[in-house]
């Protein structure tokens, strides 16, 4: 059973196990348009909670994405690198960004249920 | 903020609205940049432009000859009903503002742009000494419709438009009301701009959208017009570079260039001895976006330009971008380096437009 989390910087987080999978949210892909470049962080390098960790350009602009969590980078996704576009197809769930082999899955617990990150979206949106 | 009579169509087309020189506009529909810009380039699109200035002065040979003391170009020799590119300058030959000139029976008409209206006014009545009838119309609405079928659908509601040859215009009936169309637009494309009453506007885009053309967002507006290498007055253009500078030498009358307007020395002196500065094209060897203010360095770590404007061309399917680089590095192919969040990406000073303009060629 896998838990979804969210975090404030709009990207979801499916634990499973002593793994996150990270991508950016569907609200996150709607507020910055087609994407056209996607960078993500190197494998095998050590990432540490809110720190960058890639880039998305969209059509608008260049947006950092964060990592959520600390730990080691154990995959990236290489067809988002190769089509962009995927992640504005499929944000939460083929369009994923990186997995994380969690420091400290205490970490976890900063962050937001989805209920909780609706209502966040919602009201940083408006 | 103002509005243009189209607002109520942006809205029911899912419009994400923006504040634009004043004005709520359209910076993209539900299909997004990508696509508003691609069924552009393959189809049609259709761009209001309301919010930019239609400036009507009303005079004769008179005016011309005024008019020839302020604009850098030959109004003399200007038939009616055609357009030419010019500026509106200081006396440094920096630019107020870049606008299109169409000669008409009783003087001429300006496109302004939206942000530089108000002030063009004041200075061109200034200039002119109260001596002419100015009128920035109110009552007019403009609608661009732009790319390979444009001719098509336009000539089934107005069969006589597709006649007009490029940089030209002419007044046509509309459901007996009075039309103004040019073959212009700011694409890259083959297309019209239609000057046109405020009542009338929605229902006249409506017939072009039942037609097979889409609305088309700002957003698009602006990759369209980077591919196709135009300039963007604020961006590519300001108060502090020149029409040389910005490699538009083109648009400077030859014949004129002894004559006295605002600018007209320093413009003198770049016509024949060259420029410090200049506008050029710039690819980046990876998929990365160099933005406006990116700096330029060259490979001894030494700034020599600012990029003014740039994205990701969706019909290239590249980044591009302009910008102004030292003249000692301007030729095409000269290796530069761009400054993007922190690294030195290589790039290519590269030839404009990024993007073969497909203008209606002249027959």
């Amino acid at each position: 059973m896998s838990e979804v989390k969210f975090s404030k910087e709009h990207e979801w987080i499916k634990l499973e196990g002593e793994v996150a999978t990270i991508g950016i949210t569907k609200h996150a892909t709607e507020m910055l348009g087609d994407i056209v470049f996607a960078e993500l962080p190197e494998k095998g390098s050590k990432i540490e909670k809110d720190g960058t960790a890639g880039v998305v350009e969209s059509t608008k602009a260049a947006s950092d994405v964060y990592t959520p969590l600390s730990g080691e980078v154990i995959d990236t996704n290489q067809k988002i690198v190769d089509d962009p576009a995927k992640i504005n197809e499929d944000p939460e769930d083929t369009a994923w960004f990186f997995k994380l082999k969690l420091k400290d899955k205490s970490e976890m617990d900063t962050l937001m249920n989805k209920e909780e990150y609706d209502k966040f979206a919602k009201e940083s949106s408006s | 903020m103002k509005e243009t009579s189209l607002i109520n169509l942006h809205k029911s087309n899912g419009a994400k609205l923006v504040e634009f020189a004043g004005y709520y506009m359209p910076i993209q529909y539900p299909d997004g940049i990508l696509k508003e810009h691609r069924f552009t380039r393959t189809k049609s699109g259709i761009f209001d432009v309301s919010h930019m200035g239609q400036l009507f002065i009303y005079g004769d040979d008179m005016l011309t000859k005024d008019l020839e003391k302020i604009f850098p170009i030959d109004l003399q020799n200007l038939k009616i009903n055609q357009s030419k590119y010019s500026f509106l300058m200081n006396e440094n030959g920096g630019i107020f503002d870049d606008l299109i000139i169409t000669k008409i029976s009783k003087g001429y008409m300006i496109i302004l742009n939206a942000a530089c209206k108000i002030n063009d006014y004041k200075i061109l009545k200034e200039k002119l000494n109260d001596s002419y009838k100015l009128e920035l119309k109110e009552n007019l609405s403009l609608i661009a419709i732009q790319g390979p079928g444009a001719k098509n659908i336009l000539g089934k509601i107005i069969p006589e438009t597709t006649n007009l040859k490029f940089m030209h215009g002419g007044d046509f009936n509309y459901n007996n009301f009075n039309i103004y169309v040019t073959r212009s637009g700011y694409t890259g494309e083959d297309g019209f701009e239609i000057s046109i009453p405020n009542e009338i506007a929605e229902d006249f885009t409506k017939i072009l959208l039942k037609n097979g053309s889409k609305l088309i967002g700002l957003g698009a507006r602006d990759t369209l017009r980077l591919e196709a290498g135009l300039c963007l007055y604020g961006n590519d253009l300001d108060t502090e570079t020149t029409p040389i500078e910005a490699n538009l030498k083109w648009a400077i009358s030859k014949k004129r260039i002894d004559d006295q307007y605002p600018g007209s020395e320093v413009i003198k002196k770049q016509f024949f001895s060259g420029v410090k500065k200049l506008r050029v094209g710039i690819k980046p060897d990876i998929k990365v976006i160099a933005r406006a203010n990116t700096k330029i360095y060259n490979d001894d770590n030494k700034e020599i330009g600012k990029i003014t404007s740039g994205s990701f061309g969706p019909s290239v399917e590249y980044p591009i971008s302009m910008g102004y680089i030292d003249n000692n590095y301007s030729s095409i192919d000269t290796k530069i380096f761009l400054e993007i969040r922190g690294k030195k990406i290589a790039a290519n000073v590269c030839k404009l437009p990024f993007y073969q303009k497909n203008y209606l060629k002249e027959i």
